[in-house]
């Protein structure tokens, strides 16, 4: 085997400065960190889905089997559900903070309010 | 009914030199590329809103004056929050599925290697130039944020870059360029068929060829021509070549050299293909690639090239700076000038004639199946098009490839 060092190679910087796009890039680095950390928990509730899959289909649940499991169509389906469930729920922030820009009659102020209730 | 979710990544074309991908890996991919596609229809859509609703309006309030140009609104997005989540977002996506398509190559690079030098080694087929150079614009900065770029070697007959090319298109493209990776190459024979059903080449050069995805195609189209494709990345071609021995194309010639240089007869092609490639390049490379392409072409042969189509006096200063946004963020910086440079009048600078020139588009060709119906929803600029209703009306429309070219 020749001598690499494969994570290192893997997570290799491209060349080009790298854009940072928050305004404090210390945003940016766990931001990165945590989509990292959600692909692995994807990956993790990928796998707890085959095994389940395997358990149904009374096979034994061996890392070969694991590997060689192929999901049929529904299954297929069913699975990029998942992943599309799973991410707009992590992002649920974001789509608030989109309905806020859409619109405006969401974003009334507590303070503001308090001040016009005491008021009327 | 269209798909609204992609083919989970066990559902992508493998041959026999694909690398062994385990199951954490393919699920890595499918995470990836259901984040790129919820990023790019239910994230990306915002930004338009954001523009809209805050971002232009600001502008004009604290400026007193409307947003003139494509860098202005770049500037005035980049302080927007809801922007830079996408944007970081976006990025961070890309470098994940360099990283995740790297080490799936590379805990297993020996055997590739040596799989891929079965179907390389003492063939007349591939020709690798150890004295070939990388350009000074590939060499400045890796292009889609892929470390190392298309040449870079980081032990004997690497084939890192091409392997990692094609393990990862999947999750880049969202599954659109159909499952062997080829949706470009089947479009250009459906252009070339509709559009000039009388041309049969004899000899093609597809030059940028990278892994030759896009040249089987071609190949298959016209078995009776010579195919060859030039490129200056080592791993690049000799993943491809060996690609194409065990895909049965063993007829497609691999080139190593900067298509500047490159050494064949003036007057030897027939059709000298293009997939991809200028926006990668420099004004002065199209510049002096489109003379070489000529001084190849033989009289009557055919220049085409699929590119990103210019923007047209209609396209928003908006819709600009999306376009333009992989120039700067994702590491393809000469995307943005393509944008607004005239090909024609290099065309013309190179010796084509105005009256041969020709442009249009094609749909995505993407083989039956759930490709097909997913690949319908994720077409591009659609938006800007405005469809003339001509039946003989040539024109680009819109459609998911823009393509250009000349006669000579
Ligand atoms: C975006 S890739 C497109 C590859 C291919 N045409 C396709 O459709 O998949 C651009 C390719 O152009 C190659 N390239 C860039 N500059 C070149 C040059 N001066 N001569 C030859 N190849 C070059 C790169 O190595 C890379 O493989």
């Amino acid at each position: 085997m020749t001598d690499i060092d494969v994570n290192k190679l893997a997570n290799a910087k491209s060349k080009g400065k790298r854009p940072y796009f928050f305004d404090d890039p210390a945003v940016e680095r766990v931001l990165s960190i945590t989509m990292a950390v959600a692909t692995e928990l994807a990956v993790t509730r990928e796998r707890l889905d085959t095994v389940e899959r395997l358990l149904e289909a009374g096979k034994s649940v061996t890392k070969a089997n694991i590997d060689a499991y192929r999901p049929d169509d529904d299954a297929s389906k069913e699975r990029q559900q998942w992943h599309a469930d799973y991410i707009a729920r992590i992002l649920r922030i974001v789509h608030q903070e989109l309905e806020a820009v859409e619109n405006e009659a969401l974003n009334a102020d507590p303070e503001k309010l308090a001040d016009d209730f005491a008021a009327t | 009914m269209a798909n609204t979710l992609p083919p989970t990544y066990d559902r992508n074309g493998r041959h026999p030199l694909s690398p062994k991908v385990d199951h954490d890996e393919i699920a890595r991919f499918n995470f990836l590329t259901n984040l790129n596609v919820h990023i790019g229809q239910r994230v990306s859509p915002g930004n338009r809103t954001a523009f809209d609703n805050r971002v232009s309006p600001k502008f004009k309030q604290e400026t007193g004056r409307p947003l003139e140009t494509r860098q202005q609104v770049r500037d005035a997005m980049k302080k927007d929050p809801f922007y830079q989540c996408w944007a970081a977002l976006r990025r961070n996506t890309m470098e994940q599925r360099q990283q995740a398509g790297r080490h799936v190559v590379l805990r297993q690079l020996d055997d590739l290697i040596e799989r891929a030098k079965e179907h390389n080694d003492g063939k007349e087929t591939l020709k690798i130039d150890p004295s070939a150079e990388a350009p000074r614009y590939l060499a400045a900065v890796d292009n889609h944020c892929m470390p190392g770029s298309y040449y870079t070697e980081i032990v004997p007959d690497d084939v890192l870059a091409g392997a990692n090319y094609e393990t990862g298109l999947f999750v880049t493209t969202a599954g659109s360029m159909s499952s062997k990776g080829d949706g470009g190459g089947r479009s250009i024979v459906n252009f070339v068929r509709d559009r000039f059903p009388d041309f049969s080449p004899k000899r093609i050069l597809d030059l940028g060829a990278g892994i030759g995805a896009n040249t089987l195609p071609l190949a298959s189209a016209f078995p009776d021509a010579e195919v060859v494709a030039v490129d200056v990345g080592a791993p690049m071609l000799r993943w491809g070549h060996a690609r194409a021995q065990v895909l049965g194309h063993d007829n497609v010639r691999f080139i190593h050299s900067d298509g500047d240089t490159v050494d064949f007869e003036p007057n030897s092609f027939d059709w000298v293909q293009t997939t991809m490639f200028w926006h990668e390049t420099s004004t002065s490379a199209i510049q002096s690639m489109m003379k070489k392409a000529y001084d190849l072409i033989t009289p009557g042969g055919l220049f085409l090239n699929v590119e990103q189509p210019n923007f047209k006096p209609e396209t928003s200063l908006f819709d600009q700076f999306t376009r333009d946004w992989d120039a700067w963020y994702n590491n393809e910086p000469f995307w943005s000038k393509l944008h607004v440079m005239d090909v024609f009048e290099v065309m013309k600078a190179a010796g084509f004639q105005s009256d041969k020139m020709f442009d249009g588009g094609t749909e995505a060709d993407i083989e039956r199946g759930q490709f097909q119906s997913w690949s319908s929803t994720v077409s591009r600029h659609k938006a800007e098009a405005k469809d003339s209703g001509d039946a003989k009306d040539n024109s680009y429309k819109g459609e998911r490839w823009y393509l250009f070219g000349g006669w000579k």
